[in-house]
């Protein structure tokens, strides 16, 4: 394998065929250069959808109430459902409920400090809803436990809110009037993935003391383990039967309990990116595979036209798995050299056009829906590829290299 | 040195078998100087092809060195061959796309001296041989001459005991011819076994040992002595009619 000589043998036909080896190797080139390319199509559409999945945490899942329209143990239909506190201890109970956070609906609450005012949502929690909704933190911090228990009159307000009511005053530590009560901000926030900044986050508990809430929870945003569709499935029917049964309402019954997966959601539209990753992958490969066959017919001729050369290589005292050796290594001298150009030129491409879009797409990249994210083909593939293209090679140069052992130095050499 | 015992050979034609040797018995002693000579098609090729390991027997028995040369594998085969025989052709086979040096230096490749080595060995060959300006030159930028005394430096450089060739004059003019015999004759005077086969008969005038085939038997073996007499022989059969 590593005989100077041999490779000096190989060079020295590769360097007196020169349009031959091209146009064998740019078969071999072209099919790896259009696997990376429809690869890191696949995966910049993959990353992209990916991505805007990701805004939220992924294994993210919202529970809501409404009113029954299904009979159940003699309660009539129009029956409206209601979660309190204890439902909220309830859920964060269940096996398979990583966190939870109960959240209490104010309507339109009106902002104001000093002179400027403003109506924005209110959106009453539990600091894990931060996990949730994976918040970004400008200044200071969520919610936390202690603003629960002690009731603390605290919010933490959306960057526009910020904005249109502090303009450039710091807004850590002062006090906003929320319809009149005097709030203390401790953070500031944004959104990943929202252009919109408007939402203020106050302590579940503090809005139902003051605003009388009573212990009444409009909604539960969690995160569950499940790590496949069929353990979210299970862990969503869990929850659905549990509150089925605490609140009377029948299971099948959506509009009572409405329930949205986003790991669900994301589990399938992945399949999806899997099963055209499998497409591509199988293009790639085919594509490949003419590119194969392409330098194995060749290598066939180079065989023929080099018959007389072997057999002299043979008469000489070369042993069949010499002469094996000089035609198998260089189809995969050809094949690897060749496909490597293609794959550098592929990634290369891909990593270009990656680039552009993070140029020209610079902070809004950040923000707002992508539909193709990083293009580019994992260094683990390149290296995968890579190698078989030296299993390419080898197989593309086997049945020549056959042919070429097996030619008789008799018949190779008889004058014609 | 050589012993041939009954050497049967045919080759199958598609459906039809054709004999090509019909029991061959001959015994050629280190240091000898043969001809093979005979009509075309009578089998002279067929039997050095035989001698040289490049191709079966289907019957009787071949010693070399005695070795009986039976059944072996190709590998087998390919060293035997480096170590014990050289090749001249009539078309010389050169490499046509390498120099006179690494054409006479690649037997020494396949014994896996090293390429220094070897192309220093080839350097010594090729001067012996009068051709050491022509070392670099390709096979295509020389004459046929040149061209043969190239692949003599190649069957020489592995230092075997026979060279075998195969109408080695055959491409050349008389002058050529000549020296080329000169070479082998010289060739001869250090040892080696050569054996030659040609259809001239002043060129088979020069070996010590002279093996006629007919229709795939020896029709008359003329050794040295009566060699004169083929001499006479011959510039008869040269004589006008
Ligand atoms: N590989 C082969 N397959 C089939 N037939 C063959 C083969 N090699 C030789 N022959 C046949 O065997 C016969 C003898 O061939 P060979 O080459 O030994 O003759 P030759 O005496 O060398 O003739 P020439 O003087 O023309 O070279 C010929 O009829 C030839 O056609
Ligand atoms: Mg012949």
């Amino acid at each position: 394998m590593f005989d100077i000589d041999k490779w000096q043998e190989i060079f020295a036909t590769i360097k007196k065929n020169k349009m031959r080896t091209f146009l064998t190797g740019f078969s071999v080139a072209w099919g790896i250069f259009m696997l990376m390319i429809l690869l890191g199509s696949g995966n910049g559409l993959s990353n992209g959808v990916a991505s805007n999945f990701m805004n939220d945490a992924v294994n993210a899942m919202w529970i809501w109430t409404g009113e029954t329209t299904i009979p159940h143990q003699g309660l009539k239909t129009g029956r409206p459902v209601q979660f309190h506190n204890d439902d909220y201890d309830l859920i964060k109970s269940l096996s398979g409920v990583e966190t939870a956070s109960g959240r209490y609906y104010m309507g339109n609450t009106r902002y104001s400090y000093g002179k400027e005012s403003g109506e924005y949502t209110t959106v009453t929690c539990h600091p894990e809803l931060n996990t949730v909704e994976n918040m970004e933190l400008l200044e200071g911090r969520f919610i936390n436990s202690v603003d629960i228990v002690e009731t603390r009159k605290v919010v933490v307000i959306g960057k526009d809110i910020k904005e249109a009511l502090f303009k450039d005053i710091p807004a850590l530590g002062e006090y906003v009037n929320i319809n009149k009560v005097p709030f203390k901000v401790v953070g500031v926030c944004i959104e990943p993935g929202s252009t919109r900044n408007r939402n203020a986050y106050m302590p579940v508990s503090t809005a139902q003391k003051i605003f009388s809430g009573g212990n009444r929870l409009h909604n539960f945003a969690v995160t569950i383990n499940g790590q496949t569709l069929e353990e979210s499935q299970q862990i969503e029917e869990r929850i659905r039967s549990t509150f089925a049964r605490k609140l009377r309402f029948d299971e099948k019954d959506e509009s009572a309990l409405g329930m949205y997966n986003k790991l669900e959601n994301y589990i399938q539209t992945m399949r999806i990116f899997q099963a055209i990753k499998i497409f591509i992958w199988i293009i790639g490969i085919g594509t490949l595979i003419a590119g194969i066959v392409g330098v194995s017919n060749i290598m066939l001729i180079v065989v023929k036209e080099r018959t007389k050369e072997i057999g002299i290589r043979k008469a000489i005292g070369a042993s069949p798995a010499s002469v094996i050796g000089l035609i198998l290594l260089e189809s995969i001298l050809i094949t690897t050299i060749a496909g490597y150009i293609g794959l550098v030129l592929g990634t290369g491409l891909m990593e270009g056009i990656n680039y552009m879009m993070v140029q020209s797409a610079g902070e809004a990249a950040q923000q707002g829906e992508t539909v193709f994210l990083n293009p580019t083909v994992d260094f683990n593939v390149a290296v995968a590829a890579t190698l078989l293209l030296i299993v390419a090679g080898a197989i593309a140069g086997y049945i020549p290299a056959k042919r070429a052992a097996s030619i008789k130095p008799i018949v190779a050499l008889r004058d014609e | 040195m050589i012993k041939l015992n009954n050497i049967h050979k045919s080759y199958e034609m598609g459906s039809s078998k054709l004999h090509v040797l019909k029991g061959i018995d001959l015994e050629i002693e280190q240091g000898e100087f043969v001809s093979i000579m005979g009509s075309s098609g009578s089998g002279k090729s067929t039997l050095l092809n035989i001698l040289g390991m490049l191709d079966n027997y289907d019957e009787g028995s071949y010693h070399l060195a005695g070795k009986l040369i039976a059944n072996m594998s190709e590998k087998k085969a390919a060293r035997l061959r480096n170590e014990m025989v050289g090749f001249v052709f009539q078309s010389f086979n050169l490499i046509s796309f390498k120099n006179a040096m690494e054409n006479v230096a690649l037997p020494l490749y396949y014994q896996g001296v090293s390429r220094k080595k070897r192309n220093v060995m080839a350097m010594e060959y090729l001067d012996k041989l009068g051709l050491k300006p022509w070392a670099e030159h390709m096979p295509n930028e020389m004459s046929g001459g040149q061209k043969q005394r190239v692949a003599i430096a190649r069957a020489l450089i592995s230092k075997p005991k026979i060279i075998l060739a195969d109408e080695p004059t055959g491409a050349l003019d008389t002058t050529t011819s000549y020296e080329v015999m000169e070479i082998l004759k010289e060739i001869n005077e250090i040892g080696i076994t050569v054996i030659i086969v040609t259809h001239e008969h002043d060129i088979a005038a020069m070996t010590q040992k002279i093996v006629r085939l007919k229709d795939g038997r020896i029709h008359e073996v003329i050794r040295n002595g009566e060699l004169s007499e083929f001499r006479y022989k011959y510039s008869k059969e040269l004589q006008p009619a």
